[in-house]
């Protein structure tokens, strides 16, 4: 069969494989990226353009704003506890994410609500579809990365995430990261501009 | 932890044991959901030379309606069914479903999808001396996407409404609104499902690009020893991972313009009489989005084709490229200037005119890299052992087009020109002359210098010659006309031109150009053959055919899943090592350390084989 210095090699391949993992992920990030500024860059062309409707932001979206800011707290802590493997707080940390991720998506679509209340459509004046198209398109990406959260909590269950095998976790937190920051950044574009 | 430091070693044993079961896989594995890159890209490449025959088939048929107006075309009834009337007529609804579907196969599907996807697929882990891409899974991801998304592409001709039919561009309203035009209806739909197919499977073949230059170069292949094909693929990946989430953006914005009712692109507009509801929105912002992507994609479609082409060049002239930091330059140039200048297609919107001086001022700048690369290309054929295999042919005829469409590019760039120019036939050969045929030509020096990488044989250089004349002397009778076409003011996707006096004098030169597209698209079919045929009856290749410095041709002559059947090749030079004064042959591979070569090493070479031990 192989020689031993064969299968060394390939191990270490794997490893740098591992990296590249990593590093599609931030490609990845990148892409999104570029598709928020697009849309972002849209608006102000548009806006520019006139025949713009102004209104307020709803109150509620600065609640949700604030779940998802502890959200990414948490996540951060949760990644703690799996770096000095302390799995209990790991799982629950975990779950707790998950549930202010959900949290979260039920307050969005309540913002949508009070959108509607103010006669700010998805249909309607450009100004406002764009709000529901950003906070729709970034809803779309929590769920990915609560997928994401899912599947790191098996992994947890099947003793597979620990400080010696944090890559899972580790792209799982640099996503929900982008994801926190990636609202934010689209919270106050839409609270300066309107 | 004991534990855990258990199964981590178990994991990796089992992955070990994975490793060893590919030599004899299922056939279903082996050559349809293969995760080996040389596999996924002649999957890329058979379903790119598809898509280029229907789509050079679509041409012609539209051309016979342009250059023959009279023609009974009732011939193609069995094709074309209720396309055709009883009159032996073209549909005037279809000719517009034709050329968009032209333009969208052509673009997308042979030169992305055809191009990109064939030879970043083969030649990255070949030339950088990897065992296979990053991540094998993604990029069989990538090849089905594809293919899921040429499916639909494909069922949406068949549709008794049509496919869109908005031109490749679907500029909105015309692509919005499903009562403008037939093909504005579920064709338009499949479209939109299809190109976002095609995004996803080229944002992640992109991603496994860019992830495997940078992170699976073998050892002592550094960023400056890298062959210019690699450096080209790279920065396309780079291009397409930044641009094509802007189209994603843009088509978002147009489906929910489609099917919610919103109104992103529609303002004011009466169908009928009757005024719509949508208030509010600009289809110029549509156009913005589009060029956005649209201008970078250009560079995405001829990057590659450059990259071929330094390579091809330099291995045929026997000399090293000339410039080569010169020609990394122009190519991370042109991909930074790409994304400044996409608003020369949008010269005669209204644009402010201040807009649109800095916009061509932009435009005119990127004409200077473009113009290095020409430079180089011709320097380094200068005075050099010019060896004239097809492949070379066909580099040299894609430097031509490059020039002879890159100059009336300069024209186009002027917005003050460009007013009486937009939208007529004079930029139809400007972009088939620089992009389509270029970048086409390039595709065919690929498939002709790496065929014996791909298949083990050799393809008839006979064959490859009366191709590349015929297709070369085609391409200019086709397209040279055009430039006058344009300049007398023929519009572009206008159906019929036989109601207008002053285009009569035009009729025989319409005429003209259309018999040599029919000769020239024949004239493919001499390569089908030359392809298909020595796929299995060619003579076997040796291992070097043209003695070529670079990692692939150190490869057993059809290379396992693995590339390498022992260690991946170090590398210890860059690849351009021709007639290298003093040298014993006229080329030295990669993989030949200094410490062999002192007859020919420099002062400089010298300083490299001290460390050659050690680098990395
Ligand atoms: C010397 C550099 C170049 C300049 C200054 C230039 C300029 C222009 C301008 C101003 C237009 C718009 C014309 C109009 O619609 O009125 C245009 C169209 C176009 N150019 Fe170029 N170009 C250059 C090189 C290239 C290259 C290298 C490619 C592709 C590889 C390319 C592909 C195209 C295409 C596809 C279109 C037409 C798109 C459409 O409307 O369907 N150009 N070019
Ligand atoms: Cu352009």
């Amino acid at each position: 069969m192989r020689s031993n210095a064969v299968i060394l090699a390939n191990r270490a391949i794997k490893i740098k494989v591992f990296n590249a993992k990593k590093f599609a992920l931030w490609l990845f990030l990148i892409s999104v990226c570029m598709l928020f500024a697009g849309l972002t860059s849209a608006y102000l062309v548009k806006k520019s353009d006139g025949n713009w409707l102004q209104f307020d932001m709803p109150q509620i979206f600065l609640y949700s704003t604030i779940v998802l800011i502890i959200s990414i707290l948490s996540m951060h802590w949760t990644y703690r506890s799996a770096k000095n493997n302390t799995l209990l707080s790991l799982k629950w940390g975990l779950l707790f994410t998950g549930l202010l991720a959900i949290i979260f998506s039920y307050l969005q679509f309540e913002g949508w609500g009070q959108l509607v209340e103010t006669n700010v459509f998805l249909v309607g004046n450009p100004s406002g579809s764009f709000v529901y198209v950003f906070s729709g398109l970034h809803l779309v990406h929590l769920l990915g990365g609560l997928g994401f959260l899912v599947v790191v909590f098996v992994d947890t269950l099947k003793f597979q995430v620990h400080s010696k095998n944090l890559l899972t976790i580790e792209m799982c937190t640099t996503y929900w990261h982008f994801l926190g920051g990636l609202w934010i950044y689209l919270y106050l574009f839409l609270v300066i501009n309107n | 932890m004991s534990i855990t430091d258990i199964e981590i070693t178990q994991k990796l044993a089992h992955e070990d044991d994975h490793h060893e079961e590919h030599h004899d896989q299922p056939f279903i594995f082996k050559y349809i959901f293969s995760t080996d890159h040389k596999t996924i890209a002649k999957q890329f490449l058979i379903t790119g030379i598809f898509w280029a025959i229907l789509g050079g088939g679509l041409s012609v048929i539209f051309r016979l309606q342009l250059g023959f107006p009279d023609m009974d075309m009732g011939f193609l009834q069995p094709i074309l069914g209720n396309w055709i009337s009883n009159t032996g007529k073209l549909d005037p609804e279809f000719y517009l479903a034709m050329i968009t579907m032209h333009g969208t196969i052509m673009v997308f599907f042979v030169l992305t999808a055809g191009l990109s996807g064939t030879f970043s697929n083969f030649l990255i882990p070949l030339q950088i001396g990897a065992r296979d891409m990053a991540s094998g899974f993604l990029n069989l991801l990538s090849y089905w996407f594809f293919f899921l998304s040429s499916v639909v592409m494909f069922i949406s001709m068949f549709l008794s409404t049509g496919p869109a039919s908005g031109g490749w561009t679907i500029y909105p309203p015309l692509s919005a609104l499903p009562q403008a035009m037939s093909g504005s209806g579920t064709g338009m739909t499949l479209w939109l499902v299809s190109m976002v197919f095609f995004i996803a499977s080229t944002l992640l073949g992109g991603i496994n690009y860019i992830t495997t230059v940078i992170n699976l170069r073998t050892e002592g292949m550094s960023f400056r020893r890298l062959p210019l094909t690699i450096w080209a693929f790279f920065i396309t990946a780079v291009l397409g991972l930044l641009s094509f989430p802007v189209l994603v953006a843009c088509v978002l914005l147009l489906v929910f313009d489609r099917s919610f009712g919103t109104s992103f692109y529609l303002s004011e507009i009466f169908i009928g009489g009757e005024a719509l509801p949508n208030l509010g929105g600009s289809p110029i912002l549509f156009q913005h989005l589009f060029w956005f992507l649209g201008h970078p994609e250009v560079y995405i479609v001829i990057l590659p084709a450059l990259g071929i082409t330094s390579e091809v060049i330099s291995t045929n002239s026997r000399k090293p490229i000339f410039g080569y930091t010169a020609m990394i330059g122009s190519i991370l140039a042109i991909a930074f200037l790409s994304f400044i200048v996409w608003a020369h297609h949008m010269f005669i919107t209204g644009m402010n005119p201040f807009l649109g001086s800095i916009f061509m001022f932009l435009t005119l700048i990127i004409a200077i890299p473009s113009a290095v690369k020409a430079f180089n290309y011709i320097t380094t054929l200068w005075k050099g052992n010019l060896i004239f295999t097809p492949a070379m042919l066909f580099s040299i005829g894609l430097v031509s087009f490059f020039i002879s469409g890159g100059l009336t590019g300069l024209f186009l760039g002027n917005a003050a020109v460009d007013i009486s120019l937009h939208d007529t036939y004079f930029v139809v050969a400007h972009f088939h002359l620089v992009m389509g045929s270029a970048a086409f030509f390039g595709l065919l020096a690929g498939v002709y210098h790496w065929f014996p990488k791909m298949f083990g044989r050799m393809m008839d250089e006979k064959l490859g010659y009366i191709h590349f004349w015929l297709t070369f002397v085609g391409v200019y009778l086709v397209f040279f006309p055009l430039h006058y076409i344009g300049i007398a003011g023929f519009p572009r996707r206008y159906y019929s031109f036989t109601n207008f006096d002053a285009f009569q004098s035009f009729t025989d030169l319409n005429a003209f150009v259309t018999v040599a597209a029919a000769i020239t698209f024949g004239a493919q079919f001499i390569f089908l053959f030359n392809f298909f045929y020595n796929i299995f009856k060619g003579k076997k290749a040796p291992l070097n055919p043209w003695n070529s410095n670079t990692l692939e041709w150190t490869t057993p002559r059809i290379p396992e899943h693995g590339n390498w059947p022992g260690d991946i090749p170090k590398v210890y030079r860059w690849p351009y090592d021709y007639s290298k004064p003093g040298a014993k042959d006229d080329f030295i591979p990669q993989t030949v350390p200094y410490s062999e070569t002192p007859e020919s090493n420099t002062d400089f070479d010298n300083e490299m084989m001290k460390n050659e031990g050690i680098t990395k």
